[in-house]
């Protein structure tokens, strides 16, 4: 037996290295850390990988995360500090070699506009940056790139911000040109950035043009894809894609990108997949903004879209109060032009809902009451059937409007659209007049 | 017990290194890996680490040596990234464990070797990031690139030979 263990003992603790491992992957991915409280939309669309650690796993993690950044922010603080002494040194050999005039005043001053043209490109970078936070009023701490993975497999980069600055994971995180990905684990100076192109990444969006929703996701070669939408030839190469809101991550209205290419895809008919074009270059990242919460306030272009809204539902309103005094039969559904005219200013739900009302053309009924329901158990809501509603234009397929079958003889002449009118029935409120033309 | 031949490739060719190397050498190229791709996105092609774990594999010469050292790595690896612990550090740990039981055959300090063996390695570090995407963590979208794969590993042997030949400064012969 010791023989056999002294001979097989390298493949031996090989075996028991990666069985160790497997076991380590097999509990965290039974275990993945969801926040309670977190964004229900995100957590239905996105994967393992975008999912905060597990309290051990995400202790390991602050440790490696701990030993590297720190390594990170410091080549990154020295770098420019050599590149600074660098340029220092070269002026200081210019100045002692004030006499070699006409050649090293023409690399001098290459070299300074070398310079000044970096200082002019970052300032038109940070320009552009506060140009949009002051856009979307959005309450955000701008961040700068120091990481990143190290394999092409994972799309995280590592910013030099963390939980002390206010950073949480699931805040959106984009540049002017748009959106970028989400915090995923945050650290206390330092945080983990997960990139819209990494296959455990996903955001609902729209697509401008079109008004169709759906939801990019990355792909394992790095790319943006929408796959979840059929063939549509509506969709155009080229449309602008927004984020919807949706997923309660990103706001809404932000740019994502455009579309790139349509084509069938295989693994997945009848589905296609849609290609993206971030608008944010994801390889070439320096300075981000993290979206840390929206503000109460709206930007001034917005304010004014709300103001035009709320003076159409006023003139909606006005103009459905002024029907129902002219038109007194039609009070009933006064209502529901009420109910149509604040939907116009409410969000787009609420208007599909107030449209139903206003096409049943009667008030609708409470869910809960027993009166509006067929059998059921007494005293329990929603436990019958609903009745049917009174007709405005009752003909002879109305329901009540037809004599019970005991009632008719054979042969008979069928009444008259009339009389049928005329006749209460149980489905009919005899206070209900038809619509007069 | 084998009585071994002080003349075998195994006594003649093992290596040692300072604890200082042992440690930075990885270190520094988790660290490379990690801050070059900012500047340079095609350097996510390149694995640093996982030529330092071939390095020290085939140096060693000791299969346990070279999985435990792949295993570290690997898992270092990992802290960086959106997996769960365990990705890289089986497919390093196996490489390493491979490197070092290849390294008792071959002359390691051939240039075309050392470029072979990374290139080899690679492609097999590769497929087992596969197998472990699809078997273990259930992952049917992670797709194997062939080109994408061969094209990474040639870059990985010629990046192998210099690196090869820096860490060779810090040999110490057991």
């Amino acid at each position: 037996m010791e023989s056999f263990f002294t001979r097989l003992k390298n493949p031996l603790v090989l075996i028991a290295i990666v069985l160790v491992q497997v076991i380590a992957l097999a509990m965290q991915v039974q275990r993945p850390a969801r926040d309670a409280d977190g964004p229900a939309g995100g957590a239905a669309m996105e994967s393992e990988g975008s999912a905060p650690d597990g309290q051990e796993v995400s202790l390991l993690r602050r440790w490696t995360v701990t030993a590297i950044a720190p390594l990170e922010a410091g080549v990154q603080i020295s770098s420019s500090k050599v590149r600074g002494l660098w340029h220092d040194y070269v002026d200081l050999r210019q100045a002692r070699q004030q006499n070699m005039a006409l050649r090293n005043e023409v690399a001098r001053l290459r070299e300074e506009e070398a310079s000044l043209a970096e200082d002019a490109a970052q300032g038109r970078r940070l320009q552009r940056l506060l140009a949009f936070r002051e856009q979307y009023a959005l309450t955000n701490v701008a961040a700068q790139v120091i990481g990143t993975s190290g394999s092409e497999r994972s799309h995280v980069l590592y910013l030099d911000k963390g939980s002390a600055d206010g950073l949480k994971p699931d805040q959106p995180v984009v540049t002017p040109d748009g959106v970028v990905g989400k915090i995923r684990d945050v650290f206390p100076h330092t945080s983990q950035l997960l990139l819209i192109n990494d296959p455990s990444s996903g955001a609902g969006v729209i697509l401008a043009v079109t008004r169709i929703r759906a939801i990019v996701r990355g792909t394992a070669t790095g790319q943006v894809q929408i796959d979840d939408l059929t063939a549509d030839s509506r969709i155009k190469v080229g449309e602008p894609v927004i984020t919807s809101g949706g997923d309660l991550v990103f706001p809404r209205g932000l740019p994502v990108g455009t579309i790139q290419s349509i084509a069938p895809d295989p693994l997945h008919q009848p589905y296609t997949a849609i290609t993206i074009k971030p608008a944010a270059d994801l390889n070439r990242l320096e300075e981000v903004l993290v979206i840390t919460a929206s503000s109460a306030t709206l930007p001034p272009a917005a304010a004014q879209d709300a103001a035009t809204a709320e003076a159409t539902a006023e003139a909606s309103q006005r103009a459905a109060d002024l029907v129902a005094r002219k038109l007194p039969g039609l009070q009933p559904s006064a209502a529901a032009a009420e109910a149509a005219g604040n939907g116009a200013a409410g969000t787009a739900a609420e208007t599909k809902g107030a449209s139903r009302g206003s096409g049943a053309g009667t008030t609708p009924a409470a869910p809960d009451d027993p009166e509006s329901q067929i059998g059921g158990l007494p005293g329990v809501a929603n436990s019958g059937l609903p009745k049917p509603r009174a007709a405005l234009h009752t003909d002879r397929f109305s329901p009540g409007a037809t004599l019970p079958a005991t009632e008719m003889t054979p042969g008979g002449q069928p009444e008259s659209p009339g009389r049928a009118q005329g006749q209460a029935t149980p489905g009919h409120q005899p206070d209900q007049q038809p619509q007069q033309p | 017990m084998a009585e071994r031949s002080y003349t075998s490739r195994e006594e003649l060719d093992q290596y040692g290194f300072h604890p200082g190397v042992t440690v930075l050498a990885p270190v520094v190229c988790i660290l490379l890996q990690a801050m070059l791709p900012k500047t340079f996105p095609w350097l996510l092609h390149l694995d640093l680490p996982l030529i330092a774990t071939i390095f020290f594999a085939v140096s060693r010469r000791s299969p346990i040596a070279g999985a435990v050292t792949g295993t570290l790595i690997g898992l270092f690896q990992d802290g960086l990234t959106n997996h769960p612990f365990g990705v890289e550090g089986i497919a390093k740990g196996v490489v390493g464990y491979v490197a070092a039981s290849l390294g008792f055959a071959v002359d390691i300090d051939n240039a075309i070797n050392r470029a072979t063996l990374v290139f080899t390695l690679s492609l097999c570090q590769s497929g087992l990031l596969y197998l472990i995407a699809h078997w273990l963590l259930g992952e049917t979208s992670y797709q194997l690139l062939p080109v994408g794969e061969l094209l990474s590993a040639v870059a990985n042997s010629l990046v192998a030979i210099p690196v090869f030949y820096i860490l060779d400064r810090f040999r110490i012969r057991d």
